[in-house]
């Protein structure tokens, strides 16, 4: 067996195992399935010979290994409504009833939801547009405080689609892939880090963004000064034009920092010619080359939102039919978006998505959520349901401005952490589905050529196709299609109109801020309805407690209480509980770390606690957050959420999201 | 004396603990509510079971290490993906359903079959591993009847250790009512093993024994024995849950004593 020897980073010095594989994949979401569900059909001939050939094990096929974070494939992914023109394009011959949960798209629906209790926050236009469909209700397609739009532009449709659990899915697509014997997935292993080479061959790690799980030359975790401005690797000989050559998995047997313990277990590392990265919009991978080769000029990832969603047995005498697939607006709060699908046997995903351009600083997913099912609209179809299983995940919604560079030499990127995402149309997984069947075919068409997995050639194979495919031809029309809603809702929706329907030629809205400068104080946010000393008051409370700060706030300024019912109602930490449950595997370091304690406690919102889904950021000793691992749900919310830039990077906080495990462990969002 | 074992491994897969079970009736009896949707797991009880197996046959050179499991083809599939990275082992699979509603005596004889299926078995070598009781079954039934099917007269039940002698007889911990070990001891193989929770600990992902193990479960799945049930005679009087009341706080900084003392009141109550 052969040993390297990492050079810098995390427990440096560690003599590691290596394994040696012809193609790495990291993540395994929708954009890896499609490549991988392209690739294992062709590397292997009819008669049962190599169609191409593996470097490492002449001979056979290539050597594909797959590594999931989650402790299952499927898990920690969410619902969705899909054309799915590339899921078709893939599979043909599509048997719905081979998926389960899923169902075609039979009836759509948009509400705009008008406030019932008159507590959110709503702007000026937004009252007066209320005011005229209350007094004009009769005329309207208006019912139970909810406006149905009476049209709704085409590229917002999903017909022909379907509805789909995207943990369903992935457990079918995952069958369907290693079935062919050519692949291999493993769940439960994290990569750490990607490993970079320079033309002298020496390797190290590239560190987290901010810092790697272990110190760096310029960047001192939980150190009492700021670092100097870092080049972002932990190895100043390494430059943008080094190339990828692998990853390394996990330190199995650390501490909470990282830190050798018992059953200490060094991460593998794995080499490979090539190295697929699909591991999503905060994945740590994706991270570190972001850090390390810069994102192109003019792009940025400063646009997200948080998904929160239940599974839902609904009531035995619902009137949804599978297939319904309601889309809302304007409740709990404007900024805050909803949607329902249903599943064949009375069974639904509904949630909300909490956006980056919803300023309030102490908003918190899981009590909206609630509010919003509340809604007398929905909650005639609710009420009586139960909840199965619950999750959160953040999107990236920069989509193609957060597009990063796409390869480079021995490596790829592929799904919605390379800005496939189509903002305008909310559609991602079909997209990312794309990106990956087109890097597969770029990859055979390499491998059957025998050329190298450069920058060049995946640039003149893989690039090339998605430049000339449908995404890049709608991402490009929707690129800035969101840019209204940084002046607010009102115009953020005439905006996306403008977008749609001209093609992308008028636009509307301003380039985006930094997720940052759109925190204002609890003071000035509730300027008018809560005092700064009401404010102070309800912060010395919620320290007493331990408890975060939202619910007083809202229940302050006139939300009404949550009546639990144990069943579809109930608290946040039952849901996590119930259905999904969180799991973190002992020996492993904490995923989340607060870089600097100093910028933590300047902080005056802690919007980080607010607004964990998980409940798994607390207030902590001398105002530096609490992180337990054992609520994480992984959505990485903190990542886009913490007020604090860091000195020499302002597109990013203080708070590090590295490669962890445990999660989740829900099949059915 | 020095030996080498062929260690067998009964080991079934059940809907992953953390999840939320509902008895059903189906057409075909009582069912878990969705039980196909459910993430899988290796049954807890003989995945303990596999770690023991697994560390003995590091320790005895020669030996070597069979997980048999029944259950659906695609489940077994995905629970091997993860299973497959912990420790070394020849995969034989059956396919057939998986479900605590089962009949134990079928299920016993399936496995029994598949053991003395497998080319090259040497009785005299033979350790039957297994789960002293089941996530989804809780008679502990079945390890004893595949025993008993395969003619093992010496079987332990609840086994937490076993240690080999140098004279090759193998020492056995039992669990036995009130906490307390039985010591037994056997001259050597044939035996069958039920184990409780052993003393090792789940062992770490290993990609190569992952890569290495891949080699056998895919073909084992490709040629999985299709298993049917045939059911006759058993029938369900009554399947149901027991009533459970909730009330849930997560509590960090609370002493063993406070948390005892706190859940004796609510009891109380």
């Amino acid at each position: 067996m052969e040993v390297t020897e990492t050079l810098t980073g995390a427990n440096a010095g560690v003599r590691r195992q290596r394994l040696d594989a012809d193609i790495v994949c990291v993540g395994f979401g929708p954009a890896t399935a499609g490549f991988l569900a392209t690739l294992s059909k062709q590397l292997v001939n009819a008669d049962g010979t190599p169609a191409v050939e593996s470097t490492v094990m002449p001979g056979v096929p290539p050597q594909v290994l797959c590594y999931e974070r989650a402790d299952d494939i499927g898990f920690g992914v969410s619902g969705v409504v899909t054309k799915a023109r590339a899921l078709r394009a893939t599979f043909p011959e599509l048997d719905r009833a081979q998926i389960p949960m899923a169902a075609p798209v039979v009836e759509e629906k948009v509400l705009y939801l008008l406030d019932p209790h008159g507590a959110s926050r709503r702007s000026v236009a937004l009252r007066l547009a209320d005011r005229l469909i209350r007094t004009f209700n009769w005329m309207l397609p208006f019912e139970e405080h909810a406006l149905k739009l009476p049209w709704t532009p085409a590229f917002l449709h999903k017909h022909g689609g379907m509805v789909l659990s995207l943990g369903q899915f992935m457990q079918w697509v995952g069958a369907q892939v290693q079935s062919t014997g050519t692949v291999q997935i493993w769940p439960g292993t994290p990569i750490a880090t990607v490993l970079l080479e320079e033309d002298n061959s020496n390797v190290a790690q590239a560190s987290s963004p901010a810092g790697s799980a272990g110190a760096s030359p310029g960047v001192s975790i939980g150190s009492g000064t700021l670092p100097q401005p870092a080049a972002g690797t932990d190895c100043a000989t390494l430059t943008n034009r080094s190339r990828v050559v692998g990853v390394r998995l996990l330190d199995q047997g650390v501490d909470k920092k990282g830190n050798p313990s018992g059953g200490f277990t060094p991460g593998m590392d794995i080499r490979a010619a090539l190295t697929v990265v699909g591991d999503g919009p905060v994945g740590s991978i994706g991270q570190q080359l972001d850090a390390h080769f810069d994102l192109p000029h003019s792009h940025h990832k400063r646009d997200w939102a948080v998904g929160m969603k239940f599974v839902v047995d609904l009531p035995e005498n619902t009137m949804l039919k599978p297939g319904t697939v309601l889309h809302t607006l304007g409740y709990p709060e404007p900024e805050i978006f909803g949607f329902l699908y249903v599943h064949p046997d009375r069974v639904a995903s509904l949630g909300i998505f909490v956006p980056s351009w919803f300023d309030s600083p102490a908003r918190t997913a899981y009590r909206y959520l609630q509010h919003w099912m509340l809604h007398p609209y929905l909650w005639r179809y609710l009420q009586g349901g139960k909840l199965r299983s619950w999750g959160a995940k953040t999107l990236g919604e920069s989509g193609r401005r957060g597009e990063p560079h796409l390869v480079g030499d021995g490596y790829a990127r592929i799904g919605e952490g390379s800005g496939s995402t189509n903002v305008l149309t909310g559609s991602g997984v079909d997209e990312a589905w794309a990106t990956g069947t087109q890097l597969a075919e770029a990859v055979l068409d390499l491998l059957k050529a025998k050329k190298p997995f450069t920058r060049q050639n995946l640039d003149e194979t893989y690039v090339k196709r998605r430049r000339a495919s449908w995404v890049e031809r709608e991402a490009l029309v929707a690129e800035k299609s969101r840019d209204g809603f940084q002046r607010g809702v009102v115009r953020g929706l005439i905006g996306m109109a403008l977008v749609g329907l001209t093609n992308g030629k008028l636009r509307l809205g301003r380039e985006p801020l930094q997720p940052w400068k759109r925190i204002p104080s609890l003071e000035g946010y509730y300027h008018g309805r809560i005092t700064p000393n009401e404010i102070a008051e309800l912060h010395a409370e919620c320290a007493a407690k331990g408890v975060s700060l939202h619910d007083m706030v809202m229940d302050k300024i006139g939300w009404p209480a949550v009546p639990f019912d144990g069943r579809l109602l109930v608290s946040h930490q039952d849901a996590l509980l119930m259905g999904g449950k969180v799991q973190a595997p002992p020996g492993f370091a904490d995923h989340v770390v607060f870089l600097y304690p100093e910028l933590c406690q300047k902080c005056g919102t802690k919007i980080c606690i607010e607004m964990c889904s998980g409940q798994a950021i607390t207030r902590g000793e001398n105002h530096v957050p609490n992180f337990d691992r054992e609520k994480c749900v992984h959505c990485g919310a903190c990542l886009w959420n913490c007020a604090q830039p860091l000195a020499y990077d302002s597109e990013r906080g203080n708070i590090a999201f590295r490669a962890g495990t445990g999660g989740l462990h829900s099949a059915e969002n | 004396m020095s030996t080498s074992y062929q260690i067998v491994v009964c080991a079934g897969i059940v809907p992953d603990p953390l999840q939320t079970l509902e008895p059903v009736t189906s057409p075909s009896g009582p069912a878990l509510k969705n039980e196909m949707l459910l993430p899988a797991v290796l049954d807890p009880w003989a995945s303990h079971a596999l770690y023991e197996a697994a560390h003995l046959a590091k320790n005895t050179p020669g030996s070597k290490v069979w997980l048999v499991s029944l259950g659906p083809k695609a489940k077994l599939q995905q629970v091997m993906m993860t299973v497959a990275q912990k420790v070394p082992f020849e995969f034989v699979a059956l396919d057939g359903p998986v479900s605590g509603f089962t009949e134990v005596a079928e299920v016993s004889t399936i496995l029994a079959e598949a053991i003395q299926a497998i080319p090259g078995l040497d009785k005299s070598k033979l350790l039957v591993f297994g789960g002293w009781e089941s996530a989804s079954r809780g008679a502990g039934a079945t390890m004893q009847m595949v025993g008993e099917r395969l003619g093992i007269v010496d079987q332990f039940q609840g086994v937490d250790e076993l240690k080999v002698a140098a004279d090759g007889s193998l020492e056995i911990l039992e669990r036995i009512e009130g906490g307390k070990h039985q010591i037994s001891k056997c001259a050597g193989p044939p035996a069958l093993l039920g184990w409780a929770t052993g003393n090792l600990p789940e062992p770490k992902n290993n990609p190569q024994v992952g890569m290495v193990n891949m080699r056998t479960v895919m073909p084992a799945l490709q040629k999985a024995k299709p298993v049917k049930f045939a059911g006759d005679g058993l029938s369900f009087a009554n399947v149901a849950l027991p009533k459970q009341l909730r009330e849930t706080r997560i509590v960090k900084d609370k002493s063993p004593d406070d948390i005892a003392k706190e859940i004796v009141d609510w009891i109380k109550k």
